[in-house]
């Protein structure tokens, strides 16, 4: 199959000398172009370079969940003397040393390599995994450095183009690359579709699954395959010190948004093609920029707003989260505390009579700002009713809610008495920091525990006196 | 049989025939190999000698029958799953190789949630849920698989009293229905209120056979009082020769 190549105007934008240092900035109609995908070649490059982005972001999310992560960088490290020794081959056959074929087949046997090197050193050695990646990684690729050294001196050949699988060159990719890339892609999705609950339980219960009868060490030599074929198609791309970018960033990304896998999965290779893509029309706008560095830069800033604004688990939504969480504390104290104070002054407790400010103020450690704050909070909740400027009482609702909390406040309260000696003057400020985060489940024990104590379902007394609260 | 760690040996010479249809517990004191015993019952880990016998067959033929519930501190409870999908794992293996899991399944794991007491936590993410609710999710996923021996590794290792309730409830029900369960335990005091049958454990065979019988003082001296030390050591001697250290 010979690929149909029409270099398009932009194709002399890609070439320029190597003696030009400027940036030079993208006309407005190169910007359109790139953006329409209008040029067959960057056509090509973007879409190539799209599909890889979501096959990897795919495959990373076992990884990633598997807590393989760091093997896949050990892995593509480890493809750089498989490369070059290919190239040395091939030239010394009497080849050029361009057949791409040949190369990726000689990166993905040193690949296998060193993660077999990683697997013996940490079986027979006692050296721990970690020491075990940075070794062959550094030592893999430290050869490979060596060797590309070699092959730049014998100079035979084309080796010029061998340093490009460091760093990442899109804009060299060919229609047969591509074909390869989208046939990769196909491959593993297709597999991980299949294989998807098998997968899910290799990573999440390997012993479970083992005793099962699932084949783990096969599956997790079928996601070892995946990887490294991911890899090495990725390598001239991304390069080969980046593609770990791809596998794990996405998928790490994807995690603040789900808390199912099949999403989780299904985003991180939507956010894998996003980065990737984009990237390669960086790449291709600059042409300076190597694309797999590009890739990695909209990739992270994805991973950065997803940290960021993440539904369920980025730094936004916790924050939001504890902010509500406040609210509710604060709302809680405010009702106990109303409450009370009608409880101490012996007064029927009823939706009519008003609890006086002061008082308030005495019961808690809260500025009178603070307070009113509060108050004029539950007053928008419908929970209390101000009246005037130095008293508020309940609302109907306000008094069943308070009813509620005060009565949980006192059962945990003689949970620590009778449960765990607390003394009665301390139990308060016990109290005051659990009950927020009393969940149904545990409310209902403590109904039990006080039922089985013969308590009828009232509001029990206060174990201590009230007023000499401890601030919380 | 003899089983081996790393080549340390961890249990030696177990001979073991435990009847079926009772609750047995597993006992003895920390690193006497309980959790082994069950992990090379399930050929999880290589046994140096001797084999194991399941209903009669080697384990590989009898699996399906074979329920486990591992320690719950073995898997990662931040893993993107809710409860009903670990749950359905034990069903896996029905569903069979590339399908997905279908509504009969979940159906068939939410009555498994229901059984021990959780169904309304279903789709609960599973780092939210307390310790012994999480318990109660890999009890359920044991559960789902119906089986006829169930292999449980402390269940009841940090669970509040409902989830204690809960588990020993399921525990009396499956033995009335004639099944056989294995139970690592690690509180003294509850063995004789909730086992049958106990084997006391470290590092070789104590004592086994009924519980009324065999945990006595005397027994549980045995177990727990005398360090094996000069058993460890030889292990440990044993396995710096292997590893030529």
């Amino acid at each position: 199959m010979t690929p149909t190549f029409t270099p398009g105007p932009s194709a002399s934008s890609l070439t320029h000398s190597i003696t030009d240092r400027s940036v030079s900035w993208p006309t407005w109609d190169q910007f359109q172009r790139v953006l329409l995908l209008s040029d067959y070649n960057t056509r090509l490059v973007v879409l190539g370079t799209l599909t890889l982005g979501a096959a990897a972001g795919l495959i990373g999310s076992f990884m990633l969940l598997r807590k393989r992560a760091l093997l896949g960088d050990a892995l593509s490290h480890a493809t750089l003397p498989g490369i070059v020794l290919a190239f040395l081959f091939s030239v010394a056959a009497g080849g050029t040393g361009k057949g791409l074929s040949v190369l990726l087949l000689g990166g993905s046997i040193t690949a296998v390599l060193g993660v077999l090197a990683v697997l013996l050193i940490r079986r027979y050695t006692r050296i721990k995994e970690d020491a075990a990646l940075g070794v062959v990684l550094s030592v893999f690729f430290g050869l490979g450095v060596a060797l590309l050294g070699i092959a730049q001196r014998t100079g035979q050949g084309n080796s010029a183009g061998l340093e490009s699988f460091i760093y990442g060159k899109a804009a060299s990719m060919v229609a047969l690359d591509a074909t390869l890339i989208g046939a990769v892609a196909l491959t593993v999705t297709l597999i991980c579709i299949l294989l998807f609950k098998e997968l899910k339980l290799l990573c999440f219960d390997t012993a479970y699954a083992g005793g099962q009868g699932w084949p783990t060490l096969r599956l997790d030599l079928i996601l070892m395959a995946m990887v490294v074929t991911i890899t090495v198609t990725g390598l001239q791309a991304v390069g080969l010190i980046l593609v770990i970018a791809l596998l794990i960033i996405p998928a790490a990304a994807a995690r603040f948004w789900s808390d199912r896998l099949a999403p989780m999965a299904m985003l991180a290779a939507l956010l894998g093609g996003l980065s990737a893509g984009v990237g390669a029309s960086m790449s291709a706008l600059f042409p300076r920029m190597p694309s797999g560095a590009m890739i990695v830069l909209v990739a992270a800033l994805v991973f950065l707003v997803s940290m960021i604004f993440g539904r369920s688990r980025g730094i936004l939504a916790r924050a939001l989260r504890r902010h509500f969480f406040n609210r509710k504390v604060g709302r809680q104290h405010l009702l106990r505390a109303m409450f009370e104070v009608l409880d101490s002054e012996d007064e029927p407790c009823s939706d009519l009579t008003l609890v006086q400010i002061d008082r308030l103020l005495a019961l808690r450690s809260w500025s009178p700002r603070a307070l009113r704050r509060e108050i004029a909070r539950a007053h928008g909740d419908e929970l209390v009713v101000p009246a005037g400027d130095n008293a508020v009482r309940f609302s109907p609702g306000g008094l069943l809610e308070a009813r509620r909390l005060v009565r949980q406040h006192r059962l945990w309260e003689m949970y620590l008495i009778t449960h765990a000696d607390i003394a009665p003057s301390h139990v308060d400020r016990d109290a005051d920091a659990i009950e927020h985060i009393l969940s149904p489940e545990l409310i209902a024990q403590l109904e039990e525990l006080a039922a089985r104590k013969a308590e009828a379902p009232r509001i029990p007394h206060s174990p201590h006196a009230i007023g000499v609260v401890s601030p919380a | 049989m003899t089983v081996a760690y790393d080549r340390k040996p961890v249990l030696w010479d177990i001979d073991l025939d435990i009847p079926a249809g009772q609750l047995v517990g597993i006992v003895g004191p920390n690193g006497a190999g309980k959790s082994t015993l069950i992990k090379a019952v399930m050929d999880l880990v290589p046994t140096a000698s001797g084999r194991v016998r399941v209903f009669g067959k080697p384990f590989k033929q009898s699996r399906s029958r074979v329920g486990y519930v591992p320690q719950r501190e073995s898997v990662d409870w931040d893993f993107p799953v809710d409860a009903l999908d670990v749950v359905a794992m034990g069903l896996y293996r029905k569903v069979g190789w590339f399908l997905p899991v279908r509504a009969v399944h979940r159906k068939q794991a939410m009555a498994a949630l229901d059984k021990v007491g959780i169904a309304e936590l279903a789709h609960r993410q599973i780092s939210q849920l307390s310790g012994g609710q999480q318990q109660r999710v890999f009890l359920a996923r044991a559960l789902v698989q119906d089986a006829d021996l169930y292999l449980m590794d402390e269940p009841f290792a940090a669970v509040d009293a409902a989830t204690e309730r809960a588990i020993v409830t399921v525990l009396r029900e499956l033995r009335s229905r004639g099944k056989t369960v294995l139970v690592v335990h690690h509180d003294l005091q509850t063995v004789p209120e909730y086992f049958d049958h106990v084997i006391l454990i470290n590092m070789r065979i104590v004592a086994h056979g009924p519980t009324p019988e065999v945990f006595t003082k005397e027994n549980l001296h045995r177990t727990y009082g005398g360090k094996l030390t000069l058993l460890s050591q030889a292990a440990e001697a044993l396995m710096r020769e292997e590893r030529g250290l």
